[in-house]
Parts: structure tokens; sequence; C-alpha cells
């Protein structure tokens, strides 16, 4: 072995790095420390009020309800979507463009619009009258509905883009030798493309959970955040700027982080039962 | 295979194939469709004069554009979110570009632990380290400033610039840099002959992304920024909030102002990067 | 007879649909393929492939191919890239579509069938390897498809990996391989489900000069031993004479010589194919031959040559095209032959290939086994029989 010699290159490193563990890493390890030191109380008070109180350990449960689905009816949705889409093509670009538009639009503006547009006198109560398909009210604004579908609205062209990231990276040539060798479409599918994309849908579902999880503006204004949909995000803004208990919110913030740490880890594990080999980008 | 134009793959074609994409088609045409008429929705009543239950309102303004202005202070808002566009773009740039230099050129010890680092800011929602870093900023007096909100959109961005640029680094062959050593050009030389102008598209789609990034960050600006720090996308929220208090329409201006400024550079964005980049590039760098 | 067939055959379209339907249904887990066992004769009947959807602007990718592979023949398609060698292969495995003629397997029309039911076994450039599964499951592939009984598919991949000399590495993975390993294990996967006809798409060109020139013993060895038909595409002329029954040489799109390799070697049937397979000397002479009994006589000042002509010359240009090694040089002048000055060369161990200078700023390329060095004066001769006379290239 050489003597480790300072490298200059490397020290470009430096500064972003120092950058991040002091606004990053920091504060986060701040948080958890300021988690165990409640205003009164043991060291774990916050902890056990947590999870005993009933304005506080529900709301795991109301943001899981609200996550699991979301993420899932979106990866059902992308992937078939997505694997269509896999040829280069001016119509896939075309997609893929107007996608991005609600992605970088951003929750708060898609919240406002769904208000008017679901509310009970908005565009689609009035096209289900005129259709004579539903003639009551709709309620799918300031409950979970209303919550649920802005999820999906945001969170469907994140994870369909970036299946289709996956997709396209799969080396067609694959595809093509199975099918030479007898497999059928759908075969072409469940032996080739799907192992290979295992990797990226459990990447893609831990990337949508993490983000469906921690939603907060649209449950606000979508839903009813004071019951049927006060996520567990809400619980934690609340602790720090309603009740001024930074201590509470960063025990709030930790369970978060706790929830989603189990969820994407299961979500891995679940992986590795469904697929073994090595993780392949496929070019090459 | 030879320098045939890129061979079509033969779907086999029974009329099941063919009813499955149409199913598909018609999920995605519905969806596009709800999501522009959301957009449209608002575009509408943001020049509605009263619409109530009926398709379209019953006479077209655009006072409800003034009123905005004035009502949600969007002159300084603006200049607001601009200032903190631009510096969070330029600092990303300058710290996130070095570092995947480093990071594209050379193993180190610890090269594991610092992507990492630079990993789990854009894998950890900003609602949970959020809540801890205002905590921080309240502590040291950097909460509510201008500077605190340029701080906290800068975690997100500095790894976003670094996972974008690293790969594209990578794919510049390291011997141009060599050449030009052995041509006689020192660092500093190499850097601006050689370097800046083989960055420059990627640093110019990396800015462009994360300008797109940042005009939509609504949860690190709204936990950290006072009153007169507010950038446009949370002064829309405490507006869409607040909805009873102003009129609908007001709100609706503003939105179309902020979704105008955002769709603009958007496209610009579009111009120079594939859409997939705006989310995807992590998977890259979990591989290597 | 089949020509009016292959237009649109309502019949054949019909049992198209129909088996694929029948497959979507019951051959989610195993496939029927339409074409078993062994054929008498493919045929490809003016088979073509064109881009650009508007008829004005369409690119033929390859124009109106025919040829008919009997079984057990060694078909090479060679030519440069982009000559349509490819495409070809595409559109006999079913990845690309015709836009014109068809292809036949004895009596069935196959053109309309999915390549999943062609039951063809191919081998592509890139290996095209299924990088997650091991490489007992890569070669089993075929053969899963087809729902071969366990036990059965494990003494086929056994047996396939022993012809390609592979046993003890079924367990690794294909990443865990050289590249002719990893090539030796993408033909066994293309033999082992016995196909009728076994696609060949560039399979030596990833490798290096050693490893290409002992993989392709190597598939001549496969090829003699399974006697299985072969249609392999290649842009190395050495691999084609050395591996063909018979050659395709094909130029944007064309077939331009159908046939044996020491014909296409010995008389190019243009002065395309003549290039191609080595032909260096290419003297242009602007006045029409002259006729000499069998053989022709071509002249330019400073420089008569007798040869044999090998297309119909039509206009006032002809063409002389000779192989360097067919060429005689000598110290001495002798009857009919050319002086000329050493300009450089190249040693080659046992000869060397010499440029030499002859009149009027014609250069020669010569192989000869003198001593040379630059400015020496030599005498060449050329056996008239082997001086081919053509007219230009179309």
């Amino acid at each position: 072995m050489k003597r480790w010699r300072i490298d200059p290159v490397v020290m470009l490193v430096a500064p972003a790095t120092a950058f991040l563990v002091l606004v990053f890493a920091y504060p986060f390890l701040y948080g958890l420390l300021l988690s165990f030191r409640p205003l009164e109380g043991g060291w774990n008070a916050n902890y056990v009020r947590f999870f005993s109180s009933d304005r506080l350990f529900p709301t795991i449960g109301t943001t899981l309800e609200l996550a699991l689905p979301a993420t899932v009816i979106n990866l059902l949705l992308a992937l078939p979507l997505a694997y269509r889409m896999r040829v280069t093509s001016r119509y896939q670009k075309w997609v893929a463009s107007l996608l991005v538009i609600p992605i970088s639009l951003g929750t708060v503006m898609i919240a406002d619009g769904m208000l008017t547009y679901l509310g009970p006198k908005g565009w689609l109560s009035q096209v289900l009258q005129a259709l004579h398909l539903y003639d009551g009210p709709i309620h799918l604004t300031h409950n979970y509905a209303g919550v649920l579908l802005s999820l999906i609205i945001s969170g469907f062209p994140f994870v369909f883009l970036l299946v289709l990231s996956y997709v396209t990276g799969i080396d067609p040539v694959l595809p093509k030798a199975a099918a030479t060798l007898g497999a059928n479409p759908w075969q072409q599918f469940r032996h080739v493309y799907l192992p290979l994309l295992s990797p990226g849908l459990a990447m893609a579902f831990c990337l949508a959970f993490v983000q469906a999880f921690s939603v907060f503006p649209s449950a606000v204004l979508l839903g009813a955040p004071a019951g049927p949909t006060r996520v567990i995000s809400i619980a934690a803004y609340e602790a720090a700027f309603e009740q001024y208990d930074d201590s509470m919110a960063a025990c709030a913030a930790m369970v978060m982080g706790l929830v989603q740490l189990a969820v994407v880890s299961a979500a891995l594990f679940a992986r590795r039962l469904f697929y073994r080999g090595p993780v392949v980008g496929g070019k090459g | 295979m030879s320098a045939t134009p890129a061979p079509t793959l033969v779907v086999s074609s029974g009329w099941a194939m063919r009813a499955w994409g149409f199913l598909l088609n018609v999920i995605l045409a519905f969806f596009i469709a709800n999501v522009g008429l959301i957009v449209l929705v608002v575009v509408v009543n943001s020049v509605a004069q009263r619409w109530l239950g009926t398709w379209l309102p019953e006479g077209w303004t655009t006072e409800w554009y003034t009123s905005a202005w004035k009502e949600f202070q969007l002159g300084s808002v603006l200049t607001v979110t601009f200032e903190v566009v631009v510096m969070v773009v330029a600092v990303s740039v300058v710290l996130g570009v070095p570092a995947a230099y480093a990071l594209a050129r050379r193993e180190f010890p610890g090269k594991r632990a610092v992507m990492l680092l630079f990993l789990l800011p854009l894998m950890v929602p900003p609602m949970t380290y959020g809540l801890p870093l205002a905590t921080v900023m309240y502590k040291v007096g950097l909460a509510g400033t201008t500077a605190g909100v340029v701080v906290a959109n800068l975690i997100p961005t500095v790894p976003f610039v670094i996972l974008v640029m690293t790969p594209f680094i990578e794919q510049i062959d390291p011997n141009l840099e060599s050449a030009a050593r052995v041509f006689g050009a020192g660092t500093g030389r190499v850097f601006l002959h050689v370097l800046v102008p083989l960055l420059a598209p990627g640093i110019l789609a990396a800015s462009l992304l994360v300008l797109v990034r940042t005009m939509a960050m609504f949860e690190l600006t709204f936990l950290v920024a006072g009153s007169g720090s507010q950038t446009l996308v949370v002064a829309l929220y405490y507006a869409v909030f607040a909805a009873g208090v102003r009129a609908p329409q007001s709100v609706d201006a503003m939105a179309v102002i902020y979704m105008v400024l955002s769709l603009l550079w958007l496209g610009t964005a579009l111009r120079f990067v594939n859409p997939t980049q705006l989310v995807s590039r992590v998977k890259e760098h979990k591989a290597t | 007879m089949n020509l009016a067939l292959s237009e649109a055959n309502p019949v054949a379209m019909r049992t198209g649909v129909v088996q694929r339907l029948g497959s979507w249904w019951t051959g989610m887990n195993s496939v029927r393929s339409a074409v078993g066992g062994d054929f008498e004769e493919l045929r490809l009947v003016g088979l073509s492939r064109h881009y650009g959807g508007a008829l004005a602007g369409r690119v033929a990718a390859l124009d109106r191919l025919t040829i008919t592979v009997r079984r057990g023949e060694f078909i090479a398609l060679l030519g440069p890239s982009g000559c349509g060698k490819s495409t070809a292969l595409n559109l006999i495995a079913g990845l690309l579509q015709p836009t014109g003629g068809g292809i036949w397997l004895d009596e069935t029309r196959i053109d309309v069938l999915p390549p999943e039911q062609r039951g063809f076994g191919m081998v592509f450039q890139n290996y095209a390897l299924f990088p997650h599964l091991s490489v007992r499951r890569n070669v089993g592939f075929g053969l899963l498809m087809r729902g071969v009984r366990r036990s059965e598919a494990d003494r086929r991949v056994d047996r396939a990996l022993a012809l390609v000399q592979l046993h003890g590495h079924g367990d690794k993975l294909p990443g865990q391989l050289s590249g002719g390993q990893q090539q030796r294990v993408a033909i066994a996967r293309a033999i082992v489900v016995e196909p009728p006809l076994v696609l060949m798409d560039e399979p030596l060109s990833n490798l290096d000069a050693k490893l290409r020139i002992e993989t392709r013993a190597e598939i001549r060895r496969i090829h003699r031993e399974l006697g299985r038909s072969t249609i392999y595409v290649t842009h190395d002329q050495d691999e084609a004479l050395s591996l063909a029954d018979r050659i395709v040489v094909m130029r944007a799109g064309v077939a331009q010589q159908i046939a044996p390799p020491h014909e296409v070697y010995a008389h190019p049937a243009n002065l395309h194919v003549a290039r191609f397979m080595g032909y260096r000397n290419v003297i242009e002479f602007a006045s029409a031959p002259r006729a000499l009994g069998d053989q022709v006589v071509l002249a330019r000042p400073g420089l008569t040559l007798t040869g044999t002509v090998r297309q119909d010359i039509q206009g006032p240009r002809a063409f002389a095209a000779i192989r360097p090694d067919e060429l005689v040089a000598r110290r001495m002048p002798s009857t009919g032959s050319l002086a000329g000055i050493v300009e450089g060369f190249e040693y080659c161990g046992r000869d060397s290939l010499v440029d030499l200078a002859v009149a009027d700023g014609v250069r020669l390329h010569v192989r000869t086994d003198l001593p040379v060095s630059a400015g020496d004066r030599l005498y060449v001769t050329a056996p008239p029989e082997r001086v081919l006379v053509y007219p230009p290239e179309a």
C-alpha cells in the first residue's frame, strides 16, 4: 500500500461534503438527540407519548392508508404504460414531456386546481351529471379521496418516468433473443424484462412511497387535516409550529423516518426473495 | 447490426394484444386529460367574473391579476423567488460540479460514505429532515431570512447536481485532460480551456433542472421561510389555505402566474434534457 | 409458382392469425412451433425491406433477395456494414417484417409468423445472454419456453454445454465468463433446441484475433457434427470463405453474387465483388478491350494487359482486376512483362507486399518472396486467365 497523500482532485469533494454534513447530517442528528430531551418527563417521554396518544399514534396508520395504496396504484399503472412505451419514439418523448408537467408544477398548484375541478360544482361533477352517470353531488375534496387522487396525480408521472428510464435501460436485443428462443410477448416480459426490472421497480416503489408518506400540502388543502387525513407530517408540523414543542416535533420526524425505513427495508427484502442476481442496467 | 435504421420489434398482434394496448392508451389519455382540465380550470377561473356551477363563467375580466398582484404583494414575492432561485442554482453548481468531478475521476477511502451522504437528501423526503433543520435554523437565527431559504433549498439540489454531473463527467475521456497537460497546459488552463467547454452542456442541463425543482420546492421553504422570505409556491399555499378570505379568482390568478413561470423554465429545460432526467439518475449511481 | 402468393396470401395470413390467437390462449407456458422438425428447403422469394413511410423517400435496406437454402447447408451473407445482410437475417428470424416478398419453409409461409413461432436458433453479435440467468438457465431458456420436461432439459443442456466445451461453467453468470466463453454459451443456447435453422449475426466480431480463429473452427466443427442449416452474417471474407458452402455477397441491399467460396474467390461476378474479395489492383482503361481468341487485350499509354472478360462490357471503359499474389515478379524481363520501380514494401515474413510503380502513374500491389528494397527494378507478369476484366460498377 502506498502512503495516502492528499490528492487535490479528491479535495474538490470537500466543500459539498462539509456543506451537507453541516446542514443535512448535523440537523438530523441534532433532531434525533432533541427527540430524547422532552420538555417534561424521562428521556423517552416523547416516544411514549407519541405511541400512546390518540392524536399522534393513529397518524401512522392514516398516512400508510394513503401512501401504500397510492404507491401501489401508481406502480401498477406506470409499469405497463412504461413497458409499452419502451421503444424510443416521438410518441414516447411527447408523453414523457406532458407527464413531467404535473411534477414540475408541484403539489400546491395541483391541489389548487383539483379543489375547483373536483369540487361539488366543478367540471367533473357537471360532466357526470350531463352524462347522467351520477346525479348527486360528488365528494372528492376535503376527504380521503381528494388526498389519494392528488397523490396519484403527482405521483404517477414520477413513477412512470422513473420506470421508463429503467425499461429503456434494458438492451432491446435481450427480448429479441428470447423471442427467437420461443418466448411469446408475455413470456418475454415475464422472463426477461420483469427480473431485470425488479431492482428498478423496488427502487421506484421506495422513492414513490417515501414521497407519498411525507404528504403534507395536499393533505391540508385537499383533505380533512383535522380528522380523516391527519397525516404524520401534519402532526409533526403542529407540534413544531403550533405547540412550539421542538422536541416532540423532532420525535415525530424521527418516527416518520423510521416507518419509511421499515417499509423501504421490507420492499428491498421482498425484492431479494423474488430475484437474486446482479443488479444490471442492461446494455453492454 | 449494421448501419440499418433501428429495426422495429415485431410484436405478435392478436386481438388481446390490441385490446390491451387500447386499454393502456385510454388510461393514459384519461390521466392526461384530467391533468389538463385541472390546469385549465385554474386558468379559466383566473379570468372569470362570476363562475358558479355553470360550464363557463358568466363574463371575463383580467382585473384579478392586478388585484392579486397588490393583495399578495407579488412584486416582492417574485423578487424573493428570483433571488432564491438564482442563488440556489449558482451555489449548487459551484459546490456540486467540483464534487462530481472528484467522484467521477478518483477512488478514495470513504467514497462510499460520501456517496451515501449525497444520496440520502434525495431519498429522504424534505418533510422528514426539514423539521429538525428548521429547529436548528431558528436556533442560529437563519430561519425567516432569504439566506436560510437558500441554504435549505440547497440540501436536495447540491446532491442533485452531483448525481447528474458525475455520469456526465465519467463519459468525458480523461485522456483529453492528459493530452492538454502533455501539450503544456497548466491546471488552470486545463480547467478553463478543456474542462469548462466540455462540461458546459452538462452544467446547463443541471442548472435548468435545479431551477425547475427549486421553483416547485414547497416543504423546505415553507418550514424555514418567514413572511418576508416566502417564495411564490409558499405564498400560493398560504393563499389557497386561506381560500375563504380571498376571492378564489384572485388566488387562481396568482396560480397562473406561478404556472406560467414554471412552465416557461420547464419548456426551456426540456429543450436540453430528457424528461426522465428530472426524476432519475439516482439508480445509475446505486449500481456503481 | 408461389410468386402470386407472395404478395398477400389470405389463407396463409388467416392461418397465421389463428395460430397466434391459439398461442395466446394456450401458449402461456409452451410454444407450439408452427415449423416443427427439419425441412428440405428454405426459400426467400423477392424478400425486401424498405425504410421510410412515403413511397418517394423509401430506402431499400434489402432489395428482392431470392435464394433457396437446402437442408444442412451453410450460407454466409457477406458484405460491408449497411449492405443489408443483417436486415436479411432479422427478416428470416422474424425480428423485422418484410415490406415485400416472402419466406417459405417447404410449403409453409413463415414470414407472417412472429419470431417465437418460427423455431429457429439465433446467435447475436453482442451475445445477448440474459445477465440475470446462470449459464445453464441461459442455455435451457428455449427448452423452458417449449415446455420440455426438467429431466430431459437437464440432459440436453449438459450435452450442449459439452458440445461447446463449457461443462463445469454451468452455474456461473454470463458476466463471469470471457468474451469467447460467452459466445460459446450463446451458440449452445441457440442449438440446444435443435432448430432446423441456425442464424448467426457476426458472432465473432467482438472477439480478438486469436479467439476468432479458434471459435471459427469451433463453429465449423459444430456445424459438421449437427448438420444444421446455418445462415451466417459476416463482413470478413476469410470467415465466409472458410465456413460457408455458399456465399451471398451483398451490397446496398442487393445480392451481387451467390456462389460457392472458390467461385466467389476466383471468379467474382462484378468489380465490386472483386474488390471485396481482395483484388487490390484495379486498373482503369479508357478504351474498349480488343478481342483476342478467348481473351481480350487492354491498352493504355505505356501499359498493355491481356485478360479474361468476366462480365459483358457495353461502354468504352473497362477495368482489369488482379490479386497481388497472382502477379509474378522477377528480376529479369520476360515476354509481356511490365517494368516497375519498388516504391515501398511491407515485409510479411514469408513474403513481402510491394508497391510497384509501373507506367504512367499506375501503381501495382505485388506479393513476392524476392528480397526487395526501395528503388529496385522488378518485372511482373500476370497470367491472362487471372486478369479479370469488368465494366465499370453500376
